[in-house]
């Protein structure tokens, strides 16, 4: 089923109701009415913790949550259910596989391969704990277009590397990494890999289980779901020999004083209440995406809009410092600096324009010192925005320039 | 003797007044303020002078004199940060120290620009306000 962008505008009324032009969308997205109603519904006559409850009330919560743990894994698709663990966000999920791979995994003298692109949620779960166990983190440079430098990566690999951790697309570039032929090296050296897909996810199709990953991450609120939900996607043959030390009620079968014989994944990796109205409004948003063509239609949609982008600003190149400008592989989000122009000066002018972007170093500063630069300016779009947003933000652009050179 | 504080306030707010409700005038203003700072010494961009919380460089640097005047030196790799500090230092350079304490920094209200320069992290207003205030105690 094929949709256009004009009735999708409708059913985001923050978008729909101003004239501003939101191209933030790899920090956040908007909210779907459908979303909004669906937390407010669960609020209104859902309301009950999840599992262990024998009262309807509690069948019927747990039945929405486990609901959209059966959506998620059928879009990334993975092939059970239970490897779609949720947390709070994808910093959330780094956090819960370092820990688990530090306690039951990874030792001392070890290598963790990560790249010069990554974000800082892909850099600090690792290093915090690298330092304090004596493991070496290694960086795969980028090659000039500002992809991951795939021959780089490879000869970074010893007998002691035990992990490949990378984003599947840069958030501040939009670059999108050969991460097939990283997972192929990866898997030939049978080292376990964990691609960062909070930028890829919302916007182009993945599958896990045909990619052969064995860890992934990604957020909710970049693909029109609430905030403060997340995913960390734990192949099934990791079930039996990850375990974090974070714990606590509903993660156990039984409990004695000085032991505790745990429950089976996911639950035991979900200690506490969750963010049970987040997660019924995970759901709503996928069953958004789904109803409006599926994220084959948004990657459709998006790629068209996202090029008029690309040559919009491509026109402007006397002024203005584009990076991976000429990588072919990207989507959704282009960094730029006004030529001698600090980026907080731009985007101060850009959002009196009207215009939402963001500036900075966008936690990416190894990516920065790489290019070395401050920060730039990052416009990203999602599936809302139009050619005729592009336009108007492209003249706001021009008389920020005028301003500012 | 230098001007009193309010008196150099007022002066500003007239000089803003004339914009009216156009933004880019005042902004060009703010700009322009910046190129009006007197030039920093590089070895006074340092760490202590920088101030922490914005998103672009501001270095303030402030010396007090024998009759407890302060004197201040301030720059930014920014444009807009580097007028704004130059607006505020313009208000409290050379003024006594009981002078710049008693000072509400209410001139960003005035000028009409607080719904742009609102105090959020980004923009290290409050930043560079308190650290004026620190460099007065």
């Amino acid at each position: 089923m094929s949709t256009n962008i004009k009735d999708i505008r409708k059913d985001f009324s923050f978008i729909a109701q101003s004239d501003k032009i939101y191209f933030d969308n790899a920090a956040t997205t908007q909210k779907p009415e459908n979303v909004i109603q669906a937390i407010a519904e669960y609020y209104r006559s859902q309301n009950a913790n999840i599992h262990r409850g024998v009262h309807s009330w509690s069948i019927k919560a747990t039945e929405l949550y486990e609901q959209t743990r059966e959506s998620v894994s059928k879009f990334i698709g993975a092939k059970y259910a239970s490897e779609i663990i949720f947390t709070s966000g994808t910093t959330d999920s780094i956090n819960l596989l370092a820990d688990g791979l530090f306690n039951s995994y990874l030792q001392k003298d070890d290598e963790i391969i990560l790249s010069v692109l990554e974000h800082h949620s892909n850099i600090l779960p690792w290093q915090t704990r690298a330092n304090k166990f004596g493991v070496k983190l290694k960086y795969a440079q980028l090659d000039k277009n500002l992809s991951i430098d795939v021959m780089h990566l490879q000869s970074l690999i010893t007998d002691n590397t035990k992990l490949i951790a990378i984003a599947h697309v840069s958030n501040t570039l939009g670059v999108i990494n050969p991460i097939q032929d990283i997972i192929q090296i990866a898997k030939k050296n049978n080292i376990p890999i964990f691609i960062d897909a909070a930028q890829s996810v919302p916007h182009i199709t993945i599958n896990a289980e045909e990619l052969n990953i064995d860890f992934l991450a990604f957020s909710a609120h970049k693909m029109y779901a609430p905030t403060g939900v997340g995913v960390l996607y734990l192949n099934k043959k990791w079930h039996d020999k990850f375990f974090p030390l974070k714990s606590g009620g509903g993660a156990i079968k039984d409990v004695d004083f000085y032991s505790t014989e745990f429950a089976d994944t996911p639950q035991r990796l979900e200690a506490g209440t969750p963010n049970i109205e987040g997660i019924i409004g995970f759901n709503a948003a996928l069953n958004y995406i789904q109803k409006n063509g599926g994220i084959e239609y948004f990657q459709t949609e998006e790629a068209e809009i996202y090029h008029h982008l690309l040559n919009k600003l491509t026109e402007l190149t006397d002024d203005l410092d584009i990076y991976a400008l000429h990588n072919p592989h990207k989507l959704s989000a282009i960094s730029f600096n006004i030529k001698n122009v600090h980026p907080f000066d731009t985007g101060t002018l850009l959002n009196q324009y009207g215009v939402a972007v963001r500036t900075g170093h966008h936690c990416t500063q190894l990516l920065m010192k790489h290019l070395n630069i401050q920060g730039t300016v990052r416009a990203s779009l999602g599936i809302y925005n139009t050619e005729s947003e592009i336009d108007r933000f492209i003249i706001a652009l021009k008389k920020t320039i005028k301003m500012l050179q | 003797m230098s001007t009193d504080i309010q008196d150099i306030e007022k002066e500003l707010i007239e000089e803003f007044d004339l914009y009216g409700e156009d933004w880019e005038g005042k902004y060009g203003y703010i700009i322009e303020l910046g190129k009006y700072l007197p030039k920093m010494d590089a070895s006074l961009k340092n760490d202590t002078t920088l101030i922490k919380g914005c998103q672009s460089n501001v270095w303030l640097y402030a010396t007090k004199d024998q009759n407890n005047i302060i004197h201040f030196t301030a720059d930014s790799d920014a444009l807009i940060p580097k007028g704004v500090i130059s607006l505020l230092v313009k208000i409290v350079n050379n003024q006594p120290v009981d002078k710049i304490k008693n000072y509400d920094f209410g001139i960003i209200n005035k000028i009409g620009l607080k719904e742009h320069l609102s105090p959020t992290r980004a923009n290290g207003l409050v930043s560079m306000i308190n650290k004026i205030k620190t460099l007065a105690n």
